[in-house]
């Protein structure tokens, strides 16, 4: 061990101030903030007393938490379900040698360059909910267009409104997600086409029979990378829609309930949901890359 | 001429299918297109209208005519909080990366037992909700004396940046021969000497693709900004929802805003694509 110690101390010494500062930082805090979860801890300078896990008892019968859970659910699935698919759909669009193909990326993945606040301001001036003589927005385009059906109250639906976050969510990251795939799409090597192609396979088989399945780890990275943006999402939500109880979510609760209401104990007990919520499938996602990048 | 082009390139019969199906792409790469450019057409047209033609209802025509007005309105209330995020970008960039460049060289050609575990744990960082450090962040920045200015808003950047530093830098480390480094140690340098003699000058594509995706990330934070910065120290995230939270301020004047607020990541996106491209794809962990 002493060995082992003198000949890497040098590296040692050169990681040490990371070490130090995530280990503080990351896993410190996380412990930290997971004993504030199990105290009645009011406001800064409050004394605390351990009540175990009576925070989180109560969570689950908060009727608060329960509109959260439902508007993360909505929001998660609309909006990595659509990502995915129009991600995957454009990769393959684009993935045909075809002209024009830098300017239609470019495009695509230019609302990552921009905040999810930027985003949120711009879609609250599309997505405008008013009636009648009122109208704006996409509801006015749509109107113009005769598609009236298509008019809506957008994230001021009642039960679905997470749905008109996804909207603008999508229109950020499906760009991201197409780049994924088509740097997927790009790695399967001509030979492979080609040969399908020799034994008669139409296109559309080559990539439901050869290509996706291949490119099967690159859509689980892209699960993992927008499920856990849409966990924690909180800018986009707070530029278009403010803090309304109608469209909370986790990390406007947990926002609210410490830094408004200083209730850390509840805060951190929000805060220890998101993260386990998050780390279920980062951490064996993790293990699984790591692992598997060493063969 | 046109014989050559032929003997180079042969044709390819233009079958009806192909035709259709020629027509079907473009035609669902125009329409995913137009999805895409709404926002942007409705942001610099009302940003460009003077106030009296911007109303609900002619929102989606064209201005008459061009007027910056609305630009000078929104330099005015958000020229203060661009400059707070240059000074915090611009530091937070540079150490992240110059860090993550260390523990990527360590990491690569440096491997100790449990350097893979030490990795996996350093990864771990990138994919936290912030929430779960939140509280304890905000007390200890406190604590440092740093609350409510832009050194303790560098400090949090630099050390939650980390993580994707880390990978960014020894994915590409991976890469640099080993032999390299083995050559350099023969000659009798050590561990510094050879980071600076060998392996810095050779970092330079990472250090772009580190310092665009920091610099992105940390202009775009609005999180951390919002619990750890006050009035006078507020990046431009958090001036930006102010102005469009309050009913006053005008919607041309607010999409003025949001032109100013990501005109700097949308630069960098246009001049330096290809290497933006290559940070975000590093996050995806597959280098």
């Amino acid at each position: 061990m002493k060995k082992v110690l003198r000949r890497h101390w040098p590296a040692l010494t050169l990681l040490a101030p990371s070490l130090i500062l995530l280990g503080v930082f990351v896993y410190g805090f996380i412990g930290v903030n997971i004993q504030i979860s199990l105290t009645d801890e009011q406001g800064l300078n409050a004394d605390a007393n351990f009540i175990g896990f009576d925070n989180y008892i109560a969570l689950m019968s908060d009727p608060r938490f329960h509109i959260d859970v439902w508007n993360t659910a909505v929001f998660s699935v609309a909006f990595i379900g659509v990502s995915l698919f129009l991600g995957l759909g454009l990769a393959i669009l684009l993935d045909q040698k075809m002209r024009g193909e830098g300017f239609f990326r470019s495009v695509f993945l230019l609302p990552m360059a921009v905040s999810f606040i930027v985003t949120g301001v711009v879609w609250r001036w599309l997505m405008n909910p008013a009636e009648g003589s009122r109208m704006s927005g996409l509801n006015l385009l749509f109107d113009s267009l005769g598609l009236d059906f298509l008019i809506n109250q957008w994230h001021l639906t009642p039960t679905w409104g997470m749905l008109g976050i996804a909207l603008p969510a999508i229109w950020q990251m499906s760009g991201y997600t197409m780049a994924l795939f088509l740097a997927g799409l790009r790695s399967v090597p001509e030979e492979v086409k080609e040969a399908a192609r020799m034994d008669g396979a139409s296109e559309l088989g080559i990539y439901t029979r050869i290509i996706l399945p291949m490119i099967r780890p690159v859509a689980l990275s892209a699960i993992v990378i927008l499920g856990h943006i849409s966990l924690k999402v909180f800018d986009l939500i707070i530029a278009i829609a403010g803090k309304q109880i109608a469209l909370d979510v986790p990390a406007i609760y947990m926002w609210q309930t410490t830094f408004d209401a200083y209730n850390f104990a509840r805060g951190a007990t929000l805060a220890t949901y998101i993260l386990i919520s998050v780390a279920v499938f980062v951490i064996p996602y993790l293990i699984f890359t790591t692992r598997k990048e060493k063969v | 001429m046109t014989s050559s082009v032929e003997t180079t390139r042969p044709k390819k019969p233009l079958t009806p299918k192909k035709v259709v199906g020629k027509t079907v792409q473009y035609g669902l790469l125009m329409f995913f297109l137009s999805f895409f450019l709404i926002p942007i057409y409705v942001v610099l047209v009302t940003s460009l209208k003077p106030l009296d033609q911007v109303s609900l209802q002619t929102m989606w025509d064209l201005p008459t005519g061009i007027d910056v007005a609305n630009y000078v309105l929104a330099w005015e209330k958000l020229g203060p909080s661009l400059g707070n995020s240059l000074l915090l970008v611009i530091p937070g960039a540079l150490i992240a990366a110059l860090l993550g460049s260390l523990n990527g060289y360590v990491l690569s050609k440096w491997k100790f037992p449990g350097s893979e575990v030490i990795f996996t744990l350093i990864l771990f960082g990138m994919f936290i909700p912030y929430q779960a450090i939140l509280i304890p962040l905000v007390q200890t920045v406190r604590e440092l004396g740093l609350y409510g200015g832009i050194p303790g808003l560098i400090l949090v950047h630099v050390i939650y940046g980390l993580p994707i530093m880390t990978l960014i830098f020894r994915n590409y480390y991976l890469s640099v021969p080993d032999e390299l480094v083995e050559a350099a140690l023969m000659d009798g340098s050590g561990l510094y000497k050879t980071y600076f003699q060998i392996i810095l000058p050779l970092s330079i594509p990472a250090f772009i693709v580190g310092i665009i995706w920091e610099f992105t990330s940390i202009w775009n934070d609005f999180l951390f900004a919002v619990v750890l910065t006050g009035p006078n120290s507020w990046p431009v995230t958090v001036a930006l929802n102010n102005i469009a939270g309050s009913q006053i301020v005008q919607w041309n004047v607010q999409m003025a805003a949001a032109v100013l607020a990501s005109l700097p990541t949308i630069l960098v996106y246009i001049f330096l694509g290809k290497y933006f491209l290559r940070g975000m794809l590093a996050g995806s962990l597959k280098g």
